[in-house]
């Protein structure tokens, strides 16, 4: 696990803080909901929607490049592209999330070491470990601890774009095939080349299709991201268990066990969430079926 | 230690038979294949058992929610909303937690005569709480497909039993449940398929493994670590997974063809992969 520990501020945030065992009933509670820690809490949650902004268009851009080499006449790419977007058909999405961004840091690291130390004879796998020279390391073994949870993050992006992109490719090969023939024959008549049809008609035309197996995905990242504890990043999860836990009177904030609260407190998080993209969906369906003839408007 | 025995010892460890200790050391790929193989017994437990009785109480909750009464309706939509709208993921650690809290010393209902104990540590095994959880998921999403699909029945056969003299039980059972079934059953092999893919999670969440008996990707994830090596065990759980996906269609494909057997073949509903149901 990469992630380290961010330093809780020094301080207390509100003055009256500085000894809570002197404190009850709603001062405590203000107190301790404003402990480091919880700041550190509340910042996961930025995490989480930092993912999904970032995460979406990357899946989408991956999805539309797979979907579009599926129909490419160059075999070997549409075979390639065949085979990324079926394997999240029989795989499940955990896997690729271990998978992925281990098998991605070995790799990077294992080309650097094939770059960096080429006079390095003894081979990187040995028995059961996995050696490369320090200058190949990445990030440095010398860097930030922000390095090291940018690079976690990073990883971890890149293992729910790879996912999503194959759903999202999925989704954009089926939109595709639905926009009516007529349309694309209309502009091959007037003389476009294939590209031109494909830029100016074909995809355009491919997005109203393809909305509501966007925003159904889009539910599904959502739902997604709590897997992101499973990566070694101090997400919503990882904060919840560890805020949650008993804590005994060695602590500032004595309390028992409040996991659940926690948890309940995720839950809430997490529906509302779901709640809020499902309304905007379903004003941006109205305002984009506005003029158009399709069902479901 | 050869293909033999290393199927021998640990073929059957998820279950707790063969040898006690996982392998270490020198790890080979007979000793991962039968290891995370044996593993695989858990994720065809956990679904198996959660499509089984999920069947079940989606099939009441989808009729709930078809109801007149609000009273009815209001709490199956409410359980389905709630399912829905979030992650399985949470759901474990969140029931978990409450499992962990609740019974500490089991339930003790006194009714004066007699003192009623309800022992409730087992929720807190993965075998009996997850699965309940997994079982009240697969409900909520199975409920929402059997839903939509109770309401794409065509009225005109339902009008037609009422006209030859059905009861409404009568009319349940033979017209509106097998058609509901049937419109329902592709959207339901997706649902089968995500919810097997789902119990991969299990034993990621808070519910502890007990004498290091859990799942395929438990134990692929045991062999990452021990190795160094995410290229092996991965792939290798992958394949489980991919092989018993295969089958699922394969036998959702036949029961589909049996519920479609007096339809036209170019007015079925094939099957189409969809993730609409994925948590």
């Amino acid at each position: 696990m990469r992630g380290r520990r961010r330093a809780p501020p020094p301080f207390p945030m509100f003055a009256s803080c500085t000894d809570p065992s002197t404190l009850s009933g709603f001062p405590w509670l203000a107190c301790y909901l404003t402990t480091g820690k919880h700041l550190a809490f509340y910042f996961s949650f930025l995490v989480v929607l930092a993912l999904l902004v970032l995460a979406a268009p990357a899946a989408l851009a991956m999805g539309l490049g797979a979907a579009l080499a599926r129909r490419s006449r160059i075999g070997p790419l549409r075979w390639v592209a065949g085979l990324y977007t079926s394997m999240v058909r029989g795989v499940p999405d955990v896997i690729f999330f271990l998978f992925v961004p281990i098998a991605l840091d070995q790799a990077i690291e294992w080309t650097r070491h094939k770059l960096l130390c080429p006079d390095v004879t003894e081979p990187i796998r040995r028995g059961n470990d996995f050696v490369v020279c320090a200058q190949a390391k990445l990030p440095l073994s010398s860097a930030d601890a922000w390095v090291h949870d940018v690079y976690g993050f990073l990883l971890a992006l890149i293992a729910y774009a790879l996912v999503f992109g194959a759903f999202a490719a999925n989704v954009l090969d089926g939109a595709l095939k639905a926009v009516p023939k007529g349309q694309l024959e209309a502009a091959q008549a007037i003389g476009m080349s294939p590209g031109q049809v494909l830029r100016r008609v074909h995809v355009p035309q491919m997005w109203l299709y393809a909305l509501p197996g966007l925003s159904n995905l889009w539910q599904i990242l959502i739902k997604a991201t709590p897997l992101l504890f499973l990566l070694g990043i101090e997400d919503v999860v990882y904060w919840a268990r560890e805020l949650g836990g008993a804590k005994t009177q060695i602590f500032a904030y004595p309390h028992p066990d409040w996991r659940a609260w926690y948890f309940g407190g995720l839950m809430l998080f997490y529906l509302l969430l779901t709640w809020i993209s499902q309304r905007g969906y379903e004003r941006m369906m109205t305002r984009l079926a506005r003029g158009q003839k399709v069902a479901g408007a | 230690m050869t293909c033999a025995e290393a199927i021998a010892a640990y073929g059957l460890r998820a279950l707790g038979l063969g040898e006690r200790l996982l392998p270490s050391g020198e790890i080979t790929l007979c000793q991962q294949v039968a290891l995370i193989g044996s593993g695989l017994i858990w994720n065809l437990y956990f679904a198996g058992f959660a499509l089984l009785l999920g069947f079940f109480l989606a099939t009441g909750l989808a009729l709930a929610k078809t109801s007149h009464r609000r009273a009815v309706r209001l709490p199956a939509a409410g359980f389905i909303y709630l399912f829905r709208g979030t992650p399985l993921f949470i759901q474990f650690f969140f029931a978990y937690e409450l499992f962990v809290q609740v019974p500490r010393a089991g339930f003790q209902i006194d009714l004066g005569v007699v003192v009623i104990g309800a022992q409730t540590a087992w929720l807190t095994k993965a075998w009996a709480g997850a699965l309940l959880v997994l079982f009240l998921n697969t409900s909520a999403y199975t409920a929402e497909i059997f839903n939509g699909a109770l309401r794409a029945v065509p009225r005109g056969d339902v009008e037609a039993a009422m006209a030859i003299g059905m009861t409404p039980a009568q009319r349940f059972r033979r017209v509106i449940w097998p058609t509901m079934l049937r419109l329902a059953w592709p959207a339901y092999t997706n649902e089968a398929i995500f919810l097997f893919h789902a119990t991969a999670l299990v034993f990621f969440s808070s519910f502890p493994t007990w004498r290091q008996e859990g799942d395929a990707l438990y134990y692929a994830n045991y062999f990452a670590e021990k190795t160094f090596n995410p290229f092996v065990a991965y792939p290798i759980a992958a394949g489980y997974f991919v092989l018993a996906t295969l089958i699922l269609i394969a036998a959702f494909g036949l029961a589909g063809r049996i519920l479609n057997r007096h339809v036209a073949p170019e007015q079925r509903r094939r099957f189409r992969f969809r993730p609409e149901y994925v948590r």
